[in-house]
């Protein structure tokens, strides 16, 4: 049977070219890989190789023809003892056929939700009435939730730099060599990048690996394995495989460590579809919602604080607590304005209340704890009844997740605003080093009292 | 096409050179078939085909056990083949529809296979080395006897973290296979043009990796130099680099004029050393085929790669609510 031999598409983008130039003729014998003609499309000249072999039976597009459509039948090639013509006529409608299919099929609907996806969670489960709480800084709460878990699990592992012998460059991982020994908590070479990457493989495996960034400054030296292998596998895989683990470490400025030791990288990481992001603030959320990070199916990005790693809150003296993600907390109720905030956001915005009570202002505090999911919800109710909102973040204000959160409210509630929304933020600058500049880098919580006057005219 | 005539006398059964040459073949109609539908508009975006190196998985694979474990680069078709999986799931997902590996959502360079212990399908040059070095972690940790094989070019040979994860595989003894696939051109620049030492099996030797290289097309040649870096890995000893010198015949990708080499270069390697025609020749000189029986097979092949494709393109495109699956994984 005589096969036709369509102008190909030798590009992501091409649509037409020119057929340059034949290579062979009529009558000749062609063989598979035989190079017939040259095309050239927008970029550049290519060689045309065939597929079939059979003999160059006719040409139906001259060289130098230009504009020449994708899928065009560009000549003719027979099997022994076929006559051209003949075969010309009869296959010729299968061409338009092959041109239609190529027709974009029907138009995709409108997606419905131009907002990430959102995702039901559970109730947080109340602590028990009479339940004993104990005083407990953030690295403790942190350390004791990765023994927990990796207690009940044995593929739950920690790798990072200073993490076994050391026992950890801020202790988060103290006296967990000795428990859990070399093989399930593993000091790697300072090659994030490197680490990064065997993690995520280890996690495609059936692991659940919990990597520590001694900051998450450095992740940017991983973030490749982070976003494209770790962030993106189950969906390019079609629901097949993906990275059950844990990316985590203290994140955000210390104090007086410099530009580049001093990032909040949660709007980064919020951005990422196939990522969960948590932030949490208090001991008893750092606990509950690390444990619940180790077990999540997902990759997930934990970030810490330097600063709150010494604060002590109360934890819950329960077998096992855990903080479902996607669900605020309400530290304090409050009906004239919501301020919302996360991680070592939250000592500004729960100083910032105090003292707004004093004067008369009150003001309903959430703790967002993870930032993908995101609870909407929650924050929308709390919009509509105070009718004002401040967000406040250590992050750079370009692209903020407080942008994301007033967006979010003008389009959902906008009815409901009395003022705009404010986003208290660290200011547009690298960190400087010098004490005095540093201070005015950093959001204050004069600033968080200030927009809160502002949204409320006072 | 005459191949080179081997002089090796190999030692090898009639039944385990068929098999080579049918598995090399079906990657070779099936690629050719790939480029056609590219040409067709009926695969879109990029296609990287693996035309010409075809004797450096099936050598590979040959060596391998049940279990075993591969990760590679975005030119995957032929390492897919190899490893077992489904020409058909294979070809639509190059055509984008629900029928494909990843239902669509993948792509050429983007496909997994959890059943045939296949990890990707990796579309940024060097990123899997890590990842393959990571699933030998796991069976490590986890106590099984068995080795990970990760796949990468010439190109990828430069990159930092191919370095980063020799180090750490050497020093936790990881039972990984470093796979260099050089086929000598990092899309358009050479491997002279691109490293200071071209010697890549030798890239180990600062972190105690042994190293060989090894004719890539010559599939007998790669399956034996795979047994040996395979047992290395199964003892316990660590980690292995086999350099795999192949050769590309078509483009970096389809887009690719490949303006960089002679075609008298590309139409050299074909003749003289083509990996299928040198088996081809060995089953008609040892007696172990007539001509007639590989046309047969020729026939065979064509038969399953034409149903791949007539799969390929009459499986629906994904549903739109796909859209939105497949992001997480449930809690």
């Amino acid at each position: 049977m005589a096969t036709e031999i369509l102008m190909p598409a030798l590009s992501p983008t091409m649509e037409e070219g020119t057929l340059a130039k034949w290579l062979v003729k009529e009558g000749d014998t062609i063989e598979a890989g035989m190079v017939m003609a040259e095309i050239e499309t927008d970029k550049a000249t290519m060689e045309f190789e065939a597929v079939d072999e059979g003999i160059l039976g006719k040409i139906l597009v001259e060289e130098g023809s230009e504009g020449v459509a994708v899928n065009t039948a560009i000549a003719v090639l027979l099997e022994e003892g076929e006559d051209a013509d003949a075969a010309v006529t009869s296959s010729a409608p299968a061409a338009s056929e092959e041109t239609a299919a190529e027709a974009p099929s029907e138009a995709p609907a409108p997606a419905q939700a131009a907002a990430p996806v959102e995702i039901v969670v559970p109730d947080e489960p109340e602590i028990p009435e009479g339940t004993e709480m104990r005083p407990t800084t953030v690295r403790e709460a942190l350390r004791d939730a990765m023994a927990e878990e990796m207690r009940r699990d044995e593929t739950v592992f920690l790798m990072g730099e200073e993490v076994a012998e050391y026992q950890g460059a801020y202790k988060i991982s103290q006296g967990m060599l000795d428990e859990f020994g070399s093989k399930r908590v593993i000091d790697t070479p300072i090659t994030e990048h490197g680490f990064a990457g065997i993690a995520t493989g280890a996690s495609f495996a059936g692991l659940r690996p919990i990597v520590e960034f001694m900051t998450f400054n450095f992740a940017m030296q991983a973030i490749d394995q982070i976003l494209n292998s770790a962030g993106k596998t189950l969906y390019m895989s079609g629901g097949q495989m993906g990275a059950p683990m844990v990316f985590r470490g203290p994140n955000g400025a210390a104090a007086r460590v410099g530009a580049q030791h001093s990032q909040c990288y949660a709007a980064w990481y919020a951005h990422i579809p196939g990522l969960k992001v948590v932030m949490p603030y208090s001991a008893a959320d750092a606990k509950g919602l690390m444990k619940t990070a180790i077990r999540d199916n997902n990759p997930v990005i934990f970030l810490e604080n330097e600063i709150l790693y010494g604060k002590t809150f109360d934890v819950p003296v329960l077998e096992d607590y855990t903080v479902p993600f996607g669900k605020a907390k309400i530290w304090r109720e409050g009906s004239d304005v919501t301020i919302v905030s996360f991680g070592i956001g939250m000592t500004y915005a729960l100083e910032a209340a105090d003292k707004l009570a004093e004067e008369g202002i009150s003001a309903e505090v959430i703790d967002l704890r993870t930032l993908r999911p995101l609870d909407y919800d929650t924050i929308l109710k709390s919009v509509m009844k105070t009718n004002r909102c401040v967000t406040v973040e250590e992050g750079f204000p370009v692209g903020a997740i407080g942008n994301h959160l007033s967006a979010t409210i003008m389009e959902r509630a906008f009815d409901y605003l009395d003022a705009p929304v404010v986003n208290c933020t660290g200011k547009d600058v690298p960190m400087p080093y010098a004490a005095n500049l540093e201070k005015l880098a950093l959001v204050t919580t004069d600033e968080v009292i200030a927009a809160v006057k502002q949204v409320t005219y006072r | 096409m005459a191949a080179k005539k081997t002089s090796k006398k190999p030692n090898v059964s009639k039944d385990e050179l068929l098999s080579y040459y049918k598995e090399m073949l079906l990657i070779r109609r099936f690629e050719e078939k790939a480029g056609q539908l590219y040409g067709m508009g009926l695969i879109g975006g990029f296609c990287h085909l693996y035309i010409g190196q075809e004797a450096v998985v099936v050598g590979i694979e040959a060596a391998t056990e049940d279990g075993d474990k591969r990760v590679t680069s975005y030119r995957d078709h032929g390492h897919m083949l190899a490893c077992g999986m489904d020409p058909k799931g294979v070809m639509a997902e190059l055509t984008g529809r629900e029928g494909g590996y990843s239902k669509g959502k993948g792509g050429s360079m983007h496909m997994f296979s959890k059943e045939k212990n296949f990890y990707g399908g990796h579309g940024i040059v060097g990123a899997q080395v890590p990842i393959g070095a990571g699933l030998a972690f796991a069976d490590k940790y986890l106590g099984n006897d068995r080795v990970s094989f990760a796949y990468f070019g010439d190109g990828a040979a430069n990159q930092g973290q191919v370095y980063e994860t020799f180090n750490m595989a050497s020093l936790w003894k990881l039972p990984v296979v470093f796979v260099i696939e050089n086929n000598q051109y990092a899309m358009g620049t050479s491997l002279q043009r691109a490293s200071s030492s071209p010697e890549l099996y030798t890239r180990g030797a600062g972190f105690s990796i042994p190293g060989e290289a090894v004719d890539g097309m010559d599939v007998l040649a790669v399956k034996e130099a795979a047994e040996k870096a395979i047992a290395h890995c199964r003892s316990g000893e660590g980690p292995y680099i086999l350099e795999v010198k192949t050769y590309r015949y078509r483009g970096h990708s389809m887009s690719d004029p490949a303006k960089y080499r002679t075609r008298e270069e590309v139409q050299k390697m074909r003749e003289e050393r083509d990996c299928i025609e040198q088996v081809r020749d060995m089953l008609l000189t040892g007696k172990h085929a007539t001509e007639e029986d590989l046309k047969a097979i020729d026939k065979e092949i064509k038969a399953t790669v034409n149903d791949a494709a007539e799969f390929a393109k009459e499986s629906p495109e994904p549903a739109l609510d796909e859209l939105y699956t497949d992001i997480y994984a449930e809690a």
